[in-house]
C-alpha cells in the first residue's frame, strides 16, 4: 500500500468525560487508513494524531485484539461491534470500509452498563450474573477422573456451543429491552446439559435470573438482535432453553 | 551466590508426595486469619486465588482487565497436555516429564517437571468437574491430539478455545468464592509496586485504573501470577496489556529475575503486513497435526501464487530435516526452519516474510468438513485478518514472540528469593527451561494454581504471624510516595514523542537484535541502542491527560517505562549465555547442521540476577542443574 493509496474517513466519537458527565459525538478525520488495519488499529493512529494536536485520545476497551478476551466493545454505525457477521471490533478490519465512509462509534448502551469514559463502560453486572451461580460448586481436588462419566459427543458438542460465549455484552447493547437473556442463557445452558452441572440446575437458573434483574437488565421479547450482534454467533435456543430451564426449576423445591 | 531450590531429594517418583507431606498445615481456623494476595487472574492465578478462598484464607485478587475473564490465558488455542495414556500409546507421567526436561533443552528443574506431569492428570479431572466441554468421541470419553515435541496424542482440548475454556472454568470456581466472600476481587486494578518490609513480602501498591488512586494492600503473602514479558518486542502474540511490570517491581524490590533470555518465537502466527499493525496473532500448533509447512524450493518461485508451484518444486522442510516429528518438531526449532527458509531468499507474502502451511493433503485425505471441524474457528480467524480463504490455498505463517520461560527465580515452593513472595504461571522461571513445548503453558497455570501453591503457601503461612504489619507502616508510605512520584515525573516531562513511538522503536531493536538470532555483535548493538530510548523516554515523551483519572496512556506509559528497563537485562543475559538452547539462538554456538549447540560443561545452571540499584549492573547468580533421571544429551528430533 502506497502513501496516498489509503482511505480518509470522518468519524463521529461518543466523548464522555465521566459517568455523571454529559457525552457529545465529536468529529475527527482518520487519513491513509490500510485496508488491513484492523478497526482498533485505525482508531491508535487517530489518537496518535489527537495526542500530537493536544487533544485527550478516545478511550476505548481492548486487550487481545484477536477475539477472544470479550474486551473491545463499540458500537459502530448502531449496531455492536460493527454489523460483520461473528466478529468482534478488533477483529473487524477497514476492508469493510471504503474511501469517504462516515463512521459513528458510540459506547455499548444499557442502564447495567454504566459509561467509565469515552467508549468504555462497566460491565461488573455480567460477573455478578456469574457469580450468583455460574458455575458448579466442586472443590480443588476430590473428583473423580474426567472419563468416569462419559459424556454425550451431543451434549458435549451443545455446551461448548453455549460455552463459546466471551461475555463482552454485544447482546445487551445489540438488544432494544438491553437484556443479558442471551448471556445467562448460554452460561445456563452450557452446565445443564452436562451431569456435572445437573446437580444445581435450578438452584443456578433462579439465582441467575433474579441477578439479572437486580443488575437492571431487561427482559427477553424475541427480537434476536442479540445473536445478530454476538461475534460468537450464540444462538437464541439458549434463551428457550433458559426458559425452560426456569420453568423446571419453579417446581422444584 | 550459588542458588538452592530446595528441592527434595530421593526417587523422583517420590519427591512430590514426600514434600506434600513434609509441609506444615495451617489450622482451618487459623486460615481465615492469613490475608494472601493474587495479582493477575489468568489460568495461574485464577485457579490460585480460587483454591485458596475455598481453603479458608483470606483471599484479595488484581488484575487490570475490567473482569477476571479476561486474562490472556482465554486468548490459548490449542490445548492442554495431561499424561493419562487414555489412547493407550505409551503414555505415562515418566514420559511427559522426560519429553518436557528434553523439550526444555536440559534447562529445567527435573523436581518441578516432574511435579507438573504428575499433576497433570488431576487438572483434566478438576477441570471435567467444572463443566469444561473437552472435545469427546462418540463414547462420551476425552478425545486427544497430538502436539510438537511428543510421539503420543496427550493433548485434550476444547475446539480452538481451550485456553478460554479453562480459563472460564478457574473463573468460575473464583467467581463462587466472590460470592462465598473468601475472595474478594479487584479487577482495573494494577500493581505498580511489592511493599517489602524487614526483607519480607508484605503487600502491594496499586492504582485504581478508574479513579487513579493510589493506595496499598497488605498481605501475609503475595502471588504474582502476571504472566510473560514478549511485549519486549513490541510485535508479539501477547494482549496489549501484557507487560513486564509486576515482576519487574518485585525484581527492583529484590526479587532475583531469571533466564530472561528464554523467550519462545512461536513458529505459527499470521506474518506482519504493515507498519500500523499493533500485535500479532497465533494460529494454533494444533494445525500442523493436519498443517504440512514448506517454502518454495526455487527462489523465484516465492511469489507465485501457491497453487501454480508443482509438488516437485516444494521443500517440505520440516518433514525433509525432521522425518520422525516431521511437522511435529518443537516450537524453537520449526521456527528456526522457518527463519531459514525466508533468510534463503525463498520466503513468500508480503517482505518474504513467510512460509506456507498447507492443508491439501489432508482436506483430500479426511475431508473438508473434518478439517473445519477440527480448526474450523482458526480458519475463519484467518481469513478475518488476512481475507485468504485457507481451505483453498494454503496459509501463510511466519514465527512470533509468544512465550516467556524466564521469570522470577523461585524455589520449590513457588516461592521467590523474598520470603512472602510467590510466583506462578509463566510469571515463574521453574518448569520449561530454554523452550516450553506445546500445550504445557495451560497445564502450568493451572498445577501451580489449583494443586501446588494451596500446598506450598501453606508451609510458609505456618511459619509466621498473621497480620503483622499494617498499612501505616513507614515502608507502604514510602511506596506510595515512589509510584506518585514515578507518575507525575512521567507528566512532567510534556515532550514530542508519543508513548507507542517509543515504544514501537524499541521493539525494533529487540526484535532485530535479540530476537530469533543473536550474536554478540547484535546484543551489543541492542545494549547500545536501549539506553538511548530510555533517555528520549524520560526526556521526550508526553504523557497526555490526567493522573486521577482513567488514563491509557499513563498506563502504557508506565508498562513501557519498564520494559525500556527490563529490555536491558534481557540483552546481557542472552549475550553471558554463550551457548545455543531451546529458544535462545546464538549463531556463534550452532553445529554444522544449524541445529543449537549447547554447552552443559559451562551453562548447565540457571542464571538470577539481582538488581543493584540504579546505574549500576545487576549481580549475577547461578543455580546449578542437576540431571539425575533425563541424561543430558543432544536433543535430536530426527
Amino acid at each position: 500500500m502506497s502513501e496516498q493509496n489509503g482511505m480518509n474517513l470522518t468519524l463521529y466519537v461518543w466523548r464522555q468525560k465521566g459517568p455523571n458527565a454529559t457525552g457529545k459525538l465529536e468529529s475527527y478525520q482518520a487519513h491513509n487508513v490500510s485496508p488491513d488495519e484492523s478497526f482498533l488499529e485505525m482508531l491508535d493512529e487517530v489518537n496518535e494524531d489527537l495526542i500530537k494536536k493536544g487533544i485527550e485520545p478516545i478511550a476505548f476497551d481492548h486487550d487481545c485484539r484477536e477475539g477472544i478476551c470479550g474486551m473491545c466493545s463499540q458500537v459502530i454505525n448502531g449496531v455492536p461491534h460493527g454489523g460483520q457477521d461473528r466478529t468482534t471490533v478488533c477483529q473487524l478490519h477497514m476492508r469493510s470500509f471504503k474511501d469517504g465512509d462516515s463512521i459513528y462509534i458510540e459506547p455499548w448502551r444499557a442502564k447495567a452498563f454504566p459509561i467509565v469514559k469515552d467508549l468504555v463502560v462497566d460491565r461488573a453486572a455480567l460477573d455478578k450474573i456469574i457469580q450468583s451461580g455460574g458455575y458448579v460448586s466442586c472443590h480443588t481436588g476430590g473428583v473423580p477422573d474426567g472419563n468416569a462419566i462419559p459424556i454425550p459427543k451431543k451434549a458435549a458438542d451443545y455446551a461448548m456451543d453455549a460455552a463459546e460465549c466471551i461475555g463482552c455484552g454485544a447482546c445487551v447493547a445489540g438488544c432494544p429491552n438491553s437484556t443479558a437473556m442471551l448471556f445467562t442463557g448460554a452460561k445456563v445452558s452450557q452446565l445443564a446439559a452436562l451431569p456435572q452441572g445437573k446437580a444445581e440446575a435450578a438452584q443456578r437458573v433462579r439465582e441467575m435470573l433474579k441477578t439479572l434483574e437486580e443488575c437492571g437488565f431487561g427482559n427477553c421479547s424475541n427480537h434476536y438482535e442479540c445473536q445478530a450482534a454476538c461475534p460468537k454467533g450464540i444462538n437464541v435456543k439458549f434463551i428457550a432453553k433458559l426458559n425452560r430451564e426456569y420453568m423446571k426449576s419453579i417446581f422444584i423445591k | 551466590m550459588i542458588l538452592d531450590g530446595k528441592c527434595p531429594t530421593g526417587p523422583i517418583e517420590k519427591t512430590w508426595d514426600k514434600h506434600r507431606f513434609d509441609l506444615k498445615l495451617v489450622n482451618p481456623a487459623n486460615k481465615r486469619k492469613y490475608k494472601v494476595i493474587v495479582v493477575g487472574t489468568g489460568l495461574a492465578g485464577g485457579a490460585a486465588a480460587a483454591s485458596l478462598g475455598e481453603l479458608g484464607y483470606n483471599v484479595e485478587a488484581f488484575c487490570y482487565q475490567d473482569s477476571p475473564r479476561r486474562a490472556h490465558s482465554i486468548a490459548a488455542q490449542g490445548g492442554i497436555n495431561a499424561a493419562k495414556a487414555y489412547p493407550n500409546d505409551g503414555d505415562s507421567i515418566y514420559r511427559l516429564f522426560y519429553d518436557t526436561v528434553k523439550g526444555g533443552d536440559f534447562r529445567a528443574r527435573e523436581a518441578d517437571v516432574w511435579r507438573l506431569a504428575q499433576v497433570s492428570n488431576n487438572i483434566i479431572d478438576q477441570c471435567v468437574a467444572q463443566g469444561v466441554p473437552f472435545a469427546r468421541d462418540y463414547a462420551g470419553y476425552l478425545d486427544n491430539r497430538s502436539f510438537g515435541g511428543a510421539q503420543v496424542s496427550r493433548t485434550f482440548y476444547a475446539r480452538g478455545q481451550t485456553g478460554q475454556q479453562l480459563l472460564l472454568g478457574a473463573y468460575s470456581a473464583l467467581s463462587r468464592q466472590i460470592k462465598e466472600k473468601t475472595v474478594k476481587m479487584f479487577p482495573r486494578t494494577e500493581m505498580l509496586d511489592l511493599v517489602v518490609i524487614d526483607g519480607v513480602a508484605k503487600g502491594i501498591t496499586v492504582r485504581d485504573l478508574i479513579t487513579g488512586e493510589i493506595r496499598v494492600h497488605m498481605a501475609d503473602a503475595v502471588c504474582l501470577a502476571t504472566g510473560g514479558y514478549v511485549n519486549v518486542f513490541y510485535l508479539s502474540t501477547n494482549a496489549m496489556g501484557c507487560s513486564v511490570t509486576a515482576i519487574w517491581k518485585a525484581y527492583k524490590k529484590g526479587a532475583f529475575l531469571a533466564n530472561p533470555c528464554y523467550t519462545q518465537i512461536h513458529p505459527t502466527c499470521i506474518p506482519q503486513v504493515g507498519d500500523h499493525q499493533s500485535k500479532l496473532t497465533l494460529m494454533s500448533e494444533s494445525l500442523r497435526n493436519d498443517g504440512r509447512c514448506w517454502a518454495p524450493k526455487k527462489k523465484e518461485d516465492s511469489q507465485k501464487y501457491p497453487g501454480d508451484i508443482p509438488e516437485e518444486d516444494r521443500d517440505y522442510y520440516l518433514e525433509r530435516k525432521y522425518p520422525s516429528f516431521g511437522n511435529l518438531a518443537p516450537r524453537d526449532i520449526a521456527s528456526r526452519a522457518a527463519k531459514e527458509q525466508c533468510d534463503d531468499g525463498r520466503g513468500v507474502g508480503p517482505g518474504g516474510r513467510g512460509v506456507y502451511l498447507d492443508f491439501q493433503t489432508a482436506i483430500n485425505r479426511v475431508g473438508e468438513h473434518t478439517i473445519k471441524e477440527r480448526y474450523g474457528n482458526l480458519f475463519e480467524m484467518y481469513e478475518k485478518i488476512t481475507a485468504e480463504d485457507a481451505y483453498k490455498r494454503p496459509m501463510r505463517i511466519y514465527p512470533a514472540p509468544h512465550y516467556s520461560m524466564g521469570g522470577l527465580w523461585v524455589d520449590y515452593n513457588l516461592m521467590s528469593n523474598i520470603p512472602g513472595l510467590f510466583v506462578l504461571g509463566e510469571a515463574n522461571f521453574s518448569v520449561h527451561g530454554a523452550n516450553r513445548l506445546g500445550a504445557s503453558a495451560l497445564m502450568q497455570g493451572l498445577a501451580d494454581g489449583y494443586f501446588v501453591i494451596p500446598y506450598t503457601i501453606s508451609g510458609y503461612l505456618a511459619s509466621i504471624k498473621a497480620g503483622d504489619y499494617s498499612a501505616d507502616h513507614p515502608e507502604c508510605k514510602k511506596s506510595i510516595d515512589d509510584v506518585k512520584a514515578n507518575i507525575n515525573k512521567m507528566f512532567s516531562i510534556e515532550g514530542k514523542k508519543t508513548v507507542s513511538e517509543i515504544y514501537r522503536a524499541l521493539g525494533r531493536v529487540m526484535w532485530e537484535n535479540v530476537g530469533m538470532a543473536r550474536s554478540k555483535e547484535s546484543l551489543e548493538e541492542a545494549l547500545k541502542e536501549i539506553p538511548k530510548f530510555r533517555e528520549e523516554f524520560w526526556n521526550d515523551v508526553n504523557v497526555t491527560g490526567e493522573g486521577g483519572d482513567f488514563n491509557q496512556q499513563l498506563e502504557n506509559a508506565g508498562r513501557v517505562a519498564d520494559f525500556l528497563e527490563f529490555a536491558e537485562l534481557m540483552t546481557r543475559d542472552a549475550l553471558i549465555r554463550e551457548e545455543s538452547c531451546g529458544g535462545h539462538f546464538r549463531i556463534e554456538h550452532q553445529m554444522p547442521d544449524g541445529e543449537a549447540k549447547r554447552d552443559d560443561e559451562n551453562f548447565c545452571h540457571v542464571t538470577a540476577w539481582e538488581y543493584k540499584g540504579v546505574g549500576n549492573a545487576p549481580e549475577q547468580h547461578r543455580e546449578p542443574l542437576k540431571f539425575e533421571n533425563v541424561h543430558l544429551a543432544v536433543r535430536s528430533y530426527k
